[in-house]
């Protein structure tokens, strides 16, 4: 019911918004909870396992009960908190786990089985037979229990991330964090305060209370206003901090547009952020700890606390009378406040026996021992010592203390300290290196305590930074935290509920101790304690306090499971902003990206960039058709492909050649300028990391190329080289991949079509395989290199970048007069392979210079890396796989990579095993299909015949082994 | 975790790679013999505690830095830059 006055509301607007299709309507500032409740609807939910009616518990994060899901289609989220999620126009909540409707629920019949559904029933029950669990006992329990549903449809929403960097985050906007906020916001340093609710403020919004000799939410507001004021602090509302992390590295959570409903179009859904803070206040606050007594979960019964936030801040009645069940002060101010509010008080339960007067029932030395009333509290029964009375009430207030929300001081494995005096656990300090707990989360409960802590904690913060704390003045405020006694447990026949959101009661607990789980980890495993969503918030401090009973063990004895983060839920979007599709894998486009497409050129990934691969001529229809012409066109006249994706590394300087000679296992410097040279790089185990070709350009200027996919980790190697063993080599290097556009001339006619675009042609004879040097191209600075790919005379040209597309397109014009035309990555594979020339495929990064037949390449005149290792027996011993050319005995079928080499009557498996296919192709030179692969010993087999192997494409062959080098072995046609 | 890179500063974790022992530095000669290689190349302490590990800021500055690391804790106590450690 709503107040006729009270709170924050705006009653001058209705926001209409449905709950399980039924049109409602509230008013801004109120919560989905509080919306709710005005319209009179407590039963927000089915309980997880039991299906048991259950209304909302809390007002803030920790809700247990009330959870829902928003929206509908594919931006439906499940799960949500009503008292998180804030009203807005046109919101649209469904009720969970119910079938079929919330108030009718059939799975409420788990209930009435509950004797046999006890925690570890599923362990004991489902164990036979064993192949039921998946097909039958899985999904039947899975449709009765579990909280929402996931849409299986893509995210539609958006979600950001972000960074922010800051002196000092204080995190939570109570009366303590406004405190630490001011004070380090006064000393100058750099504050950001964040704050989980729609406003800052805390309690200080949801109590009757005054701060400063005015209202408290006046002195909020005034302390906002101040706070804005200064360029040095931002405040960051419904921004949840939910982890800590080295470094002074925090995770939080911004909500920043999912309570604007259909106004939000622009504006992303939320915002995952990075703080970076060089010391934190942790100003959390305290959740109020439950009583568990029988029947303790009906619609109707709510913290004491959560009680008076809905009457304060919302200005809503959740009944018409209150009864009120707690073990201090705090119930009484409760009632204090309903009695204002123009709320009957049923009475007041308190098991102490001196209690404050109040001008309402008080029963002392009392307890709750039952509830009625099935979608909602009816009637609460009362034992006292003068016997048992039953109350009707339609709201029922619980408190049976504060536990400090101290979860973030145990994200890096610190422990909380159990405090005797106020029976709760506190954080242990430094826990969380620069982080200091203030307030209610440090177990300081009164309004002019926790100002004084904000202060206090504040300091201490501004000291590690070296900055003094200014003098300031704290404004007067209650300093009455309520006294207290704790009480975990009422017992009785019914159950009592401790972790609502898991279904556990204590009883569950009790059991666990009796069968043996008595440490606490073994017990929140065995019962699901503490494990569902809201990682049992309210619940886990009095589970533990009756497993500390039940095994005879005092609580600090008994200790605590760690809180891990998040804090709260966070939606894995947030966490994956940025990272999905093109954020995930970016794409690289060469310079002739779009004219292949134009041409049809299918594309294949290639790292991160995209490539052709191959260009479908008319009436082409397969692939094949196409590659096979491609290849025949580069050994007959000739083809242009762009090579620009291969890393291009710049040197400088005169110690460039030596360099060099530490890098690559074979020798550089005596390289002479306008020379190319290829190479082998070593890893420093000994294995081959990657190949290349080097150019020297003039006396101190080289350019390295690099393989397309192993471009990165060649400069890292550069990096590490250069600096951690040659660091006084003179000598600069950087990555000039994406400046140059580069484009393989290659064929018998390659020489007639450069001619025709350089602006000063050349003869073969001035321009000799491996040469290298400065060209012009229609008036631009080019490259030109001598160097094959394909086993045909070919150059590689290279242009800046921004040319890049002009030239490939001249290039293809001039060669198609030529006969010839582009090819792509599946010809560019068919001519190396022919060649015998190595990809990664080869050089997979268990394969030796040795395997690879280069161990002629590994100079033994000078030291380089890898050079010791690669010279160990075991890696160059006679007995290793080699590189060899494989040709299939059949013209039909093919030598996958991937398949197995065996002798020929042997049996294809794994003891008998003798090599394996790395490459293959179909030969249109040599109209074969034909393969590299290693074989034990092969380079001595050359001429065995073999049986080929693939089990998983099935494919069974003869084959001959040959040398790798298929066609032209002289090399006659490139030079 | 934030590493203080000598040349830009304190960096998020993500901008560097790891290469593990900064016992890379110290490369054996190359008739050091097999012995002293293997040692080289695959045995490495574990420490509970302070360990010194090499680091690449290949996201930032491209430095290779010598990061102190206690294992136990986490907290970074310092970082230099490599060539400096290479006797540049």
């Amino acid at each position: 019911m709503r107040l006729a006055s009270r709170g924050r509301i705006d009653r001058s607007v209705s926001l209409p918004f449905s709950f399980d299709g039924k049109l409602l309507t509230g008013h801004p500032g109120d919560t989905l909870a509080s919306a709710l409740l005005a319209n009179d609807i407590r039963l927000m939910g089915r309980s997880f396992k039991y299906h048991r009616p259950r209304g909302v518990m809390t007002a803030g994060s920790e809700e247990p009960n009330a959870l829902m899901e928003i929206g509908s289609g594919a931006a439906m989220v499940p799960n949500v908190r009503a008292t998180v999620q804030e009203l807005h126009e046109g919101l649209e909540a469904h009720s969970q786990n119910r079938w079929p409707s919330l108030s009718a629920d059939l799975l409420a019949c788990n209930d009435l089985l509950a004797p046999f559904l006890g925690a570890g029933f599923y362990y004991k029950t489902f164990m036979w037979p064993r192949s039921f669990w998946e097909r039958l006992y899985e999904p039947a329990i899975r449709h009765a229990a579990g909280p929402g549903r996931l849409t299986t449809d893509p995210d539609p929403a958006r979600h950001e991330k972000a960074f922010a960097h800051c002196d000092l985050l204080v995190i939570g906007a109570g009366p303590a964090g406004l405190m630490a906020a001011l004070v380090a916001g006064e000393a100058g340093v750099d504050v950001i305060l964040a704050d989980e609710s729609s406003e800052p403020g805390g309690r200080l919004l949801t109590e009757q209370e005054r701060v400063g000799g005015k209202p408290a939410a006046d002195w909020v507001a005034a302390t906002l206003a101040r706070l804005a004021q200064m360029d040095n602090v931002r405040i960051m509302s419904r921004t949840t901090v939910a982890g800590a992390y080295d470094g002074g590295v925090y995770a939080a959570h911004e909500r920043v547009s999912e309570h604007l409903g259909a106004r939000s179009k622009d504006l992303p859904l939320d915002c995952f952020w990075r703080i970076a803070t060089r010391a934190a206040v942790l100003a959390a606050g305290a959740i109020e700890r439950p009583i568990a007594f029988p029947d303790n979960d009906r619609p109707g019964i709510m913290m004491a606390g959560a009680l008076r936030s809905y009457v304060n801040r919302y200005g809503v009645s959740p009944g018409r009378k209150a009864a009120l069940f707690a073990c201090n002060d705090d119930a009484h101010r409760t009632a204090r406040d309903l009695q204002e509010a123009g709320m009957e008080i049923a009475g007041v339960i308190d098991p102490r026996s001196e209690l404050p007067k109040g001008d309402y029932p008080v029963f002392s030395e009392a307890r709750v021992v039952g509830t009625r009333g099935r979608h909602g509290l009816r009637q609460v029964q009362v034992q006292s010592a003068s016997g048992t009375t039953s109350l009707a009430a339609d709201v029922l207030a619980i408190s049976g203390g504060w536990n400090p929300s101290l979860h973030l001081s145990c994200h890096m494995d610190g422990r909380p300290r159990w405090d005797e005096t106020i029976e709760a656990f506190v954080p242990r300090p430094g826990a969380v290196p620069g982080l200091f707990a203030a307030g209610a989360a440090n177990g300081v409960f009164d309004t002019s305590g926790c100002l004084s802590e904000g202060k206090r904690a504040a300091g201490e913060a501004l000291a590690t930074l070296g900055v003094a704390a200014p003098d300031w003045l704290l404004p007067e405020a209650e300093n009455q935290a309520g006294s207290g006694k704790t009480l975990w447990l009422v017992e009785g026949r019914a159950r009592a509920w401790l972790d609502f959101q898991n279904d556990v009661t204590a009883k569950d607990v009790k059991g666990a101790a009796q069968e043996g789980y008595d440490s606490v980890e073994y017990m929140k495993r065995y019962t699901t304690q503490g494990m569902a969503p809201d990682q049992g918030k309210s619940s886990n401090v009095n589970a533990l306090a009756i497993l500390a009973d039940a095994t005879g063990r005092s609580i600090a004895a008994t200790g605590t499971t760690i809180y891990r983060p998040p804090y709260a839920p966070l939606p894995i979007g947030a966490l994956g902003a940025g990272a999905q599709g093109k954020g995930f894998a970016p794409e690289r486009f060469t310079p002739s990206h779009a004219a292949c497409l134009a041409r049809g050129a299918p594309m294949i990934e290639a790292g991160l960039w995209y490539r052709p691969s191959y260009f479908p001529a008319p009436g082409e229809t397969t692939w094949r058709e196409s590659c096979d012409r491609e290849v025949r066109m580069v050994r007959s006249a000739v083809g242009i492909c762009d090579v620009s994706t291969l890393g291009k590394i710049e040197l400088q300087g005169p110690d460039v050649g030596l360099f060099l000679d530490f890098v690559y296992a074979n020798g550089f410097s005596r390289l002479k300028p306008g020379r190319v040279r290829y190479g082998i790089t070593l890893r420093e185990d000994g294995h081959v990391m990657d190949d290349g070709t080097t150019a020297r350009l003039s006396e101190n200027h080289w350019v390295m190329t690099t393989t397309t996919a192993a471009a990165g980790q060649v400069m890292a190697h550069l990096e590490m080289v250069q600096q951690c063993f040659l660091p006084r080599a003179r000598l600069r290097f950087t990555s000039t991949t994406d400046s140059w556009a580069q484009f393989a001339i290659a064929g018998p006619r390659a020489l007639e079509v450069l001619n025709t675009v350089l602006d000063n042609p050349l003869r073969p004879e001035q321009f000799p395989f491996m040469a290298c040097g400065a060209v012009r191209v229609g008036g631009v600075e080019a490259r030109l290199f001598r160097i094959s790919f394909s086993g045909e005379m070919a150059f590689e040209l290279a242009v800046p970048t921004r040319v890049g597309a002009s030239l490939w397109r001249l290039l293809l014009a001039q060669a198609e007069g030529f006969g010839g035309g582009p090819y792509g990555m599946e010809a560019l594979n068919v001519l190396r392979i022919e060649k015998g020339l190595l990809t990664h495929a080869e050089m997979h990064g268990r394969t030796t210079a040795f395997d690879l037949g280069l161990q002629k390449m590994l100079s033994r005149k000078k030291d380089f890396i890898g050079r010791s290792a690669s010279e160990r027996p075991g890696l160059c011993d006679e007995g290793r796989e080699q590189l060899v050319g494989l040709i299939s005995r059949s013209r039909e079928i093919g030598l996958p990579a991937g398949a197995h080499l065996f002798a020929p009557d042997a049996a294809p498996e794994r003891i008998n095993d003798q090599g394996y296919v790395t490459s293959s192709a179909w030969s249109p030179t040599l109209e074969r299909h034909i393969a590299l692969g290693f074989l034990r010993q092969g380079r001595a087999r050359h001429g065995e015949r073999l049986r080929l192997v693939d089990h998983l494409r099935g494919v069974d062959v003869a084959c001959d082994v040959c040398d790798p080098v298929f066609f032209d072995p002289e090399g006659g046609r490139m030079r | 975790m934030l590493i203080p890179c000598p040349l830009c500063g304190a960096r998020d974790l993500r901008e560097f790679t790891p290469k593990g022992a900064a016992v890379t530095l110290h490369r054996p000669d190359v008739g050091a013999g097999l012995d002293a290689w293997n040692d080289y190349l695959h045995l490495r302490d574990n420490p509970a505690g302070p360990t010194r590990e090499l680091w690449w800021h290949g996201s930032g500055c491209g430095a290779w830095l010598v990061v102190e690391r206690n294992t136990l804790t986490h907290e970074v106590s310092g970082a230099r830059l490599a060539e400096e450690e290479a006797g540049a």
